[in-house]
């Protein structure tokens, strides 16, 4: 039967010093402020100070291994003198070994491709607590871990232990102090008490306490406050799966579980056997020197060795030898048994021997099944074993990747000793520690093998990184009169013209068609002139379907290309959730919701303008109406981008005079926006700069001159020059008033946007009440950028704020000349309705999208009163000044 | 009431002598003394001890100590020991 149940910790932890004496509380004193200086001296230190200081320690520290050895056993009466030789080798020498070459001082890495640089701080004073068990390896392993990282230790030895650790720190500060350490450096306590602990644990300048050992310090070190690395008991279960090779599986485990008699916390406790094999291992552990006990002997074992008060093992046996537990329990045992082993048949309290038993006895568990095992090692883990240490015997790989799931523990040592394995650098690649942080699990802030990056405060120098940027437009636009002969060039079996029912009855879907090569079928959608809905789409697409189109051409104005844009989209990834497609994002490159990029069909898309304004023929963008759900949505993305632009004047010679200053203006706060944007580049400044030139130029003329083929060419290219702009640096706060506007009145997007710019731009030119963070520009550029649009367009001024208001004015002049309302009011309507809708208005203005690119980050308040001057209009119109406005 | 200065330079080498010898021209400085430390690139335990007691010993007189030329790396460690605030500091 399967059992499980955490062993409850019955820990007393000291609260206060209140106890202590003014002499110790002086000494103590003394202790701190010596460990303090020293800290502050070490921060002078460069890297080569350190290191010419640490290898001596670590040769000293080898050189005393057996000595040091010898003097714990005979203090702590634990372990095995040559076993503890060994553990210090490794606690100087391993350890030297990993970090003799890591850079612990000043710049100790760099990531040149991310501009970041660390760099080591010291954490000052640490307050250090050894265990009984390991009190001289962890001694000898913690100075070479603060000499190398610049931090002063007080170490406070296990009252058991006192003379041995001091012994070992004597050793090590002596080697330092000859080879340049700082004075006080290393301290130690005359003896542990928890009154003494607790006070230093609440010192002011102790900066982080380490604490390796009895669950009471590790508890108590939680409990300062402080920083702590605190790591404590484990529990260690062993899986021995019916793949592994049997004659290593017992070997390491009795060498691990023998190891310095069982004192390292990682080592096996309970071993999980599959049935299998379970006879076979259990002989050949009787082979190499085990004891296997009958039920009874592991009765008397459970009674005697286990504390039935507290669940946890009696110090008596710790680091005892086997052959002394079995002579004080009672039993009787061959002269050479290393290792004895207990059956269970369960975890938890009534399963005594199923905890952590820090001697060389083992507890067997016989498993019917894989799934039985692995739930048996999870009672163990969890039986005070969370975070530490477990091991696996297998060959079989699905098993370890399942077992290393299904357990938790920093270190998961397959094939071979827990105990040492666990120590690392010696039967893996594991970083070497006397130190096991045990995760959450265990109470700690890390899994991780303690070592020299956990004793320092690493900083991390974080320099501006260029961001990159984009200039990403169609790759073929033909512009120009007849430009749509192009459209010759493009084979296909099967065309779809989508058009709106005024370019048929213009003759324009006609002309068209003519430059089709020949072979080809054409099927023509006729969609209505509006923004296009969902519905209308799904029809497109399923013509595109029937059809097998390998070719749109989509032949209209933003409405008509954007439907078409879609249509690709559905046509080509029907999967696509328009919905999900629409989600806001802030950065294009790290949007949640991805466009799909698998498609089952491909088409190319030819997009042929017939408005000059919204410049779709190159955008990203397309906007849907979804009637159901009584809202737009706006897609974005390059993939929407048409594949052919075709900027042929020829279609928009016809357009009334109304759409041609409308779209017009469109284009023109296309370019004005993009220009300021907060994404602006060179790339797209030199788009946005001529396109307002143009506009400026040629709007007017197009205006009173419909017929002027320059005029309209040159518009026609100004508003495709004008969308590369904003494509790539997308527009600003003033399409975030027109969208919003424009939604809730009925007004032509172009309409609503020439109603904000002047007030736009007069409050983008202005110091912002507040900064948009953007990585992308260096510093607030947006005025100047204004004066070299006026300085483009010739308006005069000798200063920034001069040149901007003559902007201002010439905008406004053009506006009129387009003969555009001069305020929201000359609309009809009234204050008392457009108060109303205020709330509305600025709430829909400032999660518009548009407003990220800003160059001012527009508050609610500075949207209404932008909506306000809006309304309340730009003052009398002068039209003597609407002719004298200069162009370039 | 007139200010007395006294200068002191102090030897990278001798930091502690030097203090020590600051120490008693404390008596001929009225306001305060001026300790040059233009020439210490490092100062170890021993000489934080002699600057703490060179500190006492000038409040005592009611002596105001500035420090002249402490590079960042001395006045790093003299903030850690709390010294920093007992003293005034120039370039």
């Amino acid at each position: 039967m399967i059992a499980s149940e955490t062993v409850q910790e019955r820990v007393q932890i000291p609260l206060a010093a209140e106890s202590l004496s003014p002499e110790r509380i002086a000494y103590l004193e003394g202790l701190v402020s010596q460990a303090r200086t020293a800290a502050a001296v070490f921060t002078q230190f460069t890297q080569e100070d350190v290191d010419r200081i640490v290898k001596p320690m670590v040769l000293a520290g080898m050189e005393h291994a057996l000595d040091l050895a010898r003097l714990a056993v005979e203090e702590t009466k634990l372990g095995v003198m040559e076993d503890k030789a060994l553990k210090n080798m490794v606690a100087t020498e391993f350890a030297y070994n990993y970090v003799k070459d890591k850079r612990t001082v000043g710049i100790i890495r760099e990531f040149p491709e991310r501009n970041l640089v660390e760099v080591a701080e010291p954490i000052g004073v640490v307050f250090s607590i050894i265990p009984i068990t390991n009190p001289t390896s962890t001694v000898l392993f913690k100075c070479i871990m603060a000499i190398k990282t610049r931090n002063a230790f007080i170490f406070s030895p296990h009252p058991r232990a006192g003379r041995c650790g001091a012994e070992a720190v004597r050793i090590m500060y002596e080697a330092a102090l000859k080879h340049g350490a700082p004075e006080g450096v290393f301290t130690c306590l005359e003896s542990q008490n928890l009154q003494e602990s607790a006070y230093l644990m609440r010192h002011k300048d102790v900066r982080l306490i380490d604490a390796t050992g009895g669950q009471g310090a590790v508890k108590a070190a939680y409990s300062s406050g402080k920083p702590a690395l605190g790591v404590g008991p484990g529990n260690t279960p062993v899986y021995l799966e019916k793949t592994a090779d049997l004659n290593i599986a017992v070997v390491d485990i009795i060498v691990s579980k023998t190891f310095d008699n069982g004192t390292i916390c990682a080592s096996e406790q309970t071993l999980v056997i599959d049935d299998e094999i379970y006879d076979r291992v259990l002989n050949k552990f009787a082979e190499l020197g085990a004891h296997i006990c009958n039920e009874k002997e592991a009765g008397l074992l459970a009674r005697t060795v286990i504390d039935p008060k507290t669940g946890f093992m009696q110090p008596m046996a710790v680091g005892q030898k086997a052959t002394d537990i079995a002579r004080f329990v009672g039993l009787s045992v061959k002269p050479n048994t290393k290792l004895l082993i207990a059956p269970i048949q369960g975890v938890g309290r009534e399963h005594p021997l199923s905890v952590e038993k820090l001697f060389p006895l083992l507890s067997v568990y016989r498993a019917k099944s894989v799934d039985e095992a692995l739930k048996v090692c999870v009672d163990v883990n969890h039986a005070g074993g969370l975070g530490h240490t477990a091991v696996i015997f297998s060959h079989d790989d699905e098993v370890i990747r399942k077992f290393s799931e299904v357990i938790n523990a920093g270190r998961i040592i397959v094939n071979s000793p827990g105990s040492i394995g666990a120590l690392g650098a010696v039967y893996n690649d594991l970083v070497p520690t006397f130190s096991f942080g045990c995760g959450t699990g265990g109470g700690n802030s890390t899994t991780d093998n303690v070592n020299v990056y956990h004793y320092l405060n690493i900083k991390r120098l974080a320099r501006r990184t260029q961001a990159h940027m984009w200039f990403r437009v169609p790759n073929q636009i033909y512009f120009n009169m007849n430009a749509v002969e192009n459209v010759h060039q493009f084979p296909s079996r099967s065309t779809i013209i989508v058009t709106n029912p005024s370019m048929e009855q213009l003759g324009h879907v006609d002309i068209v068609r003519r430059y089709i090569p020949e072979g080809t079928h054409v099927h023509v959608s006729v969609i209505p002139d509006a923004e296009p809905e969902v519905k209308v789409v799904m029809q497109g697409v399923e013509a595109l379907n029937f059809y097998k189109a390998d070719q749109i051409i989509a032949l209209g104005g933003g409405s008509v290309i954007d439907a078409a844009k879609i249509m690709k989209l559905k046509y080509e990834s029907p999967e696509a959730d328009l919905q999900e497609l629409a989600a806001p994002f802030l950065d294009l490159r790290k949007r949640v919701v991805q466009f799909p990029t698998e498609k089952i069909n491909r088409a190319r898309l030819i997009a042929i303008s017939t408005t000059s304004g919204t410049g779709s023929e190159v955008t990203p963008f397309a906007v849907l109406l979804d009637k159901e759900r009584g809202r737009k949505v706006t897609l974005a993305d390059y993939s929407l981008s048409p594949d052919v632009a075709i900027v042929d004047p020829q279609f928009v010679m016809s357009m009334p005079k109304g759409l041609t200053a409308d779209t017009g203006i469109d284009c023109l706060t296309h370019a004005l926006e993009a220009g300021v944007s907060n994404y602006a580049s060179p790339y797209t400044d030199a788009n946005a700069m001529e396109a307002i030139r143009l506009v400026f130029k040629y709007l007017p003329i197009a205006y009173e001159h419909p017929h002027d083929e320059e005029a309209r060419c040159m518009m026609h290219n100004a508003a495709c020059i004008a969308a590369m702009a904003f494509s790539n640096a997308s527009v600003g706060v003033n399409h975030a008033l027109a969208h919003a506007f424009g939604a809730r009145f009925g007004v032509a997007h172009g309409r609503a946007n020439a109603l904000m710019l002047p007030h736009v731009i007069a409050y983008n030119a202005a110091v912002p009440a507040k900064f948009m963070p953007s990585p992308y520009t260096q510093g607030y550029v947006a005025h100047k950028k204004y004066a070299a649009v006026a300085d483009l367009l010739g308006l005069g001024g000798n200063t920034i704020e001069e040149k901007v208001k003559n902007l201002v004015t010439a905008t406004e002049q053009l506006l009129d000349q387009l003969g555009f309302p001069r305020s929201i009011a000359e609309l009809g309507i009234s204050k008392e309705e457009f108060e109303r809708a205020m709330p509305d208005l600025t709430k829909l203005a400032f999660e518009d999208p548009s407003g990220r690119s800003n160059p001012r980050m527009s508050l609610v308040s500075e949207l209404a009163e932008l909506f306000w001057k809006a309304y309340e209009g730009r003052g009398p119109a002068k039209v003597a000044g609407a002719s004298q406005q200069q162009t370039a | 009431m007139a200010v007395i200065t006294v200068w002191i330079k102090i030897n990278e080498e001798r930091v502690v002598e030097g203090l020590q010898e600051a120490g008693e021209k404390l008596d001929s400085a009225e306001g305060e003394v001026v300790v040059d430390f233009s020439s210490v690139r490092r100062i170890n335990p021993s000489a934080i001890r002699a600057l703490e007691g060179f500190a006492d010993a000038a409040d005592g007189k009611g002596v105001k100590v500035v420090l002249r030329g402490v590079n960042v790396d001395v006045y790093k460690v003299l903030k850690l020991v709390k010294l920093g605030s007992r003293l005034s500091f120039v370039a």
